[in-house]
């Protein structure tokens, strides 16, 4: 069942709707399933797709309900925006928002109290469309104790326990975790593109985690064991050192050793390279750049050293 | 004048991404003064061009005072302003949100990080800064409410208004968040518009900052007679929002004095040319901030009014 969250008249001719779907069956826990904050970013529109049709398929297997909302940014993923449109603003910078704030603020606040209470939120996210990421759940530090334990179920191959960040407080998920409500945020594949295998990956973790808040009876294939990455664990950061092209020669999710080449930076200009990326350490390349084009600083990708990696 | 390159850095197929600082008088650093950081301050930009003809005529008439070196930065972001763009070319990542800064980082980090360390150096700054919704405010001097502000030094500006305001979490990446807690005096300077170059605000704003140096023994004279003025708090402004979505038509110039109940602007339905709403004031002020583009979404701030009582 559709149901409208917020509905607001535009100037002309048309009403802006975040609008979720409800599949219930039985008075069980709820889950739901955010995706869409950032208007680029679409890996989870496959996931809100694979989720929907399996429950659909098997109504009489939920004792609980889920809850889909595979757009709360509708007018960035109309028009390929990564913020909101009108205001280029970072949607992910407006919580917990405020019911009589502005438009931004008012979307950001029912989002918020609508979520409020469930048992467990996913915001998928797809990364950027810069870089490319394997399936990982990123954790606040602060949230740390609630979130490993539900993260490492989520069928992900990465979970990165980060710092807090003062800026990070006005995301969704540090909103929704400070009252209670946990939230997953998934980082998985690249902006603008799906990625089937990683859709259908975390539609099984998402699948887990019902069975294992008791809402879901149906069969589940094995999940895998994340590595875990916590604050100690090494992560080193692939920033250009000029600008140019740059070619990957490195998968995201390989394993490289120390001195390595992921990459290379060239000038179409004068056939050259102009700087080979090398690993400066052993470890997971967790992320790797996907757009060709880089600026001084640019980010290449990320290696994950630490005991995680090892382990 | 002196002219210095603070940051160059190459790119494949634009020109080198240049910063330009600017230095009047000599000795030991006293000010620093920075213009726009986004793409479409185009006011900032020309309200640091007007700064910068004023201090040379200045410093050609003897006016600076001995040992006081004054820096003007008039632009962070040369390279959005080109493209039409707010924020940076490629990753749309805003510069006046990546302070303090990182050297190693990415490349908006980079640059503010290269900025930082060049106008960390000053114990006074002033930034030129922008709201993000189009309209136009009062000139008037904002300070981030750190524990190190001081409102009353900012009465030098001369200014008929000086703003409080309490840090969001964004603030704590701006340059003059930053600024403060590394030990700046720091004023943002609102001249009144941002997109739309206002003649009128850039010479109100030229004049504060000469008065301002004055007042803080940067430049010899007297001070010109100062505005009365009002130090109030951010929240103490009163937001009128809209709750219709339309074409919007203001009713009253910014800076009128209104009384309560008075109609302020009319928002129209753009096929059917129904009046949708009538904003009216909800109290007697002066109207501190006036919404202004062609088209207003519901839930928008149309005023910010300054209650004559607050
Ligand atoms: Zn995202």
């Amino acid at each position: 069942m559709l149901e409208d969250i917020v509905s607001i008249p535009l100037p002309v001719e048309e009403t802006l709707r975040i609008r979720k779907n409800v599949i219930r069956n039985g008075e069980g826990k709820r889950i739901c399933v955010v995706t869409g904050i950032h208007g680029d970013e679409l890996e989870g529109q496959y996931v809100c797709f694979l989720l929907t049709r399996i429950l659909n398929r098997n109504p009489e297997l939920l004792h609980g309900s889920v809850e889909i909302y595979p757009a709360v940014n509708p007018l960035g993923i109309g028009s390929i925006q990564r913020g909101i449109p009108g205001f280029d603003l970072d949607m992910n910078r407006t919580f917990p928002g405020s019911d009589t704030g502005v438009m931004t603020e008012f979307v950001a606040s029912a989002l918020v109290n609508d979520l409020a209470g469930a048992d467990l939120v996913f915001d998928i996210h797809a990364s950027n469309i810069f870089l490319t990421e394997i399936p990982q759940v990123r954790i606040n530090e602060l949230h740390r104790d609630t979130l490993v334990p539900l993260a490492r179920q989520a069928n992900v191959d990465l979970v990165w326990v980060h710092g807090n960040s003062t800026v990070l407080e006005s995301t969704l998920a540090y909103s929704l975790n400070a009252i209670g409500t946990p939230c997953l945020v998934v980082e998985m594949g690249v902006g603008m593109r799906l990625t089937g295998e990683y859709g259908q990956q975390l539609t099984t973790g998402i699948l887990n985690l019902m069975r294992v808040l008791g809402i879901w009876d149906g069969d589940v294939q094995p999940v895998s064991t994340p590595i875990v990455a916590d604050t100690e664990d090494e992560v080193i950061f692939l920033n250009a050192r000029c600008s140019g092209m740059f070619m990957k020669t490195k998968r995201h999710g390989s394993w490289v050793k120390k001195g390595e080449t992921v990459g290379y930076v060239f000038d179409p200009f004068q056939g050259k390279v102009l700087e080979y990326v090398n690993a400066e350490k052993s470890g997971l390349l967790f992320t790797i750049r996907e757009y060709p084009l880089v600026d001084e600083g640019s980010l290449m990708g990320r290696i994950l050293v630490g005991g995680g990696a090892a382990r | 004048m002196k002219e210095t390159v603070i940051l160059r850095t190459a790119n494949i197929y634009r020109d080198d991404f240049r910063l330009r600082a600017f230095t009047f008088g000599e000795g030991e650093k006293a000010l620093c003064i920075v213009g726009s950081s986004r793409g479409n301050e185009y006011q900032q930009i020309f309200m640091c061009s007007r700064v910068l003809q004023r201090l040379k005529k200045l410093e050609a008439e003897g006016r600076f005072e001995e040992n006081r070196q004054v820096m003007v930065i008039p632009t962070l972001n040369p390279a959005s302003m080109n493209i039409g763009k707010r924020f940076w070319s490629i990753d749309n990542t805003d510069i006046n949100r990546m302070f303090p800064g990182y050297a190693l980082g990415e490349t908006t980090q980079r640059i503010a990080a290269a900025v930082f360390e060049v106008v960390n150096k000053y114990p006074i700054g002033i930034q030129f800064t922008s709201f993000y919704m189009p309209g136009e405010f009062q000139p008037y001097i904002q300070m981030i409410h750190t524990g190190y502000e001081n409102p009353e030094k900012a009465r030098a500006f001369g200014l008929p208004y000086i703003v409080v305001r309490e840090p969001r979490p964004y603030d704590t990446a701006t340059l003059n968040y930053n600024w403060q807690i590394w030990e700046t005096d720091a004023y943002s300077l609102y001249s009144g518009t941002t997109a739309k170059i206002s003649v009128q605000g850039a010479e109100v704003a030229v004049d504060a900052v000469e008065r301002f140096m004055i007042c803080n023994h940067i430049l010899k004279g007297t001070p010109a007679p100062a505005a009365d003025v009002r130090i109030f708090h951010y929240d103490d402004l009163l937001t009128v929002r809209t709750n219709c979505s339309g074409l919007y038509h203001n009713l009253v110039p910014q800076n009128a004095r209104v009384t309560a109940g008075q109609a302020l602007a009319e928002i129209i339905d753009p096929c059917t040319g129904e009046i949708l709403e009538t904003v009216y004031s909800p109290a007697d002020g002066v109207i501190f901030f006036r919404y202004d583009d062609p088209l207003i979404y519901a839930y928008t701030s149309s005023f910010k009014i300054l209650r004559e009582d607050a």
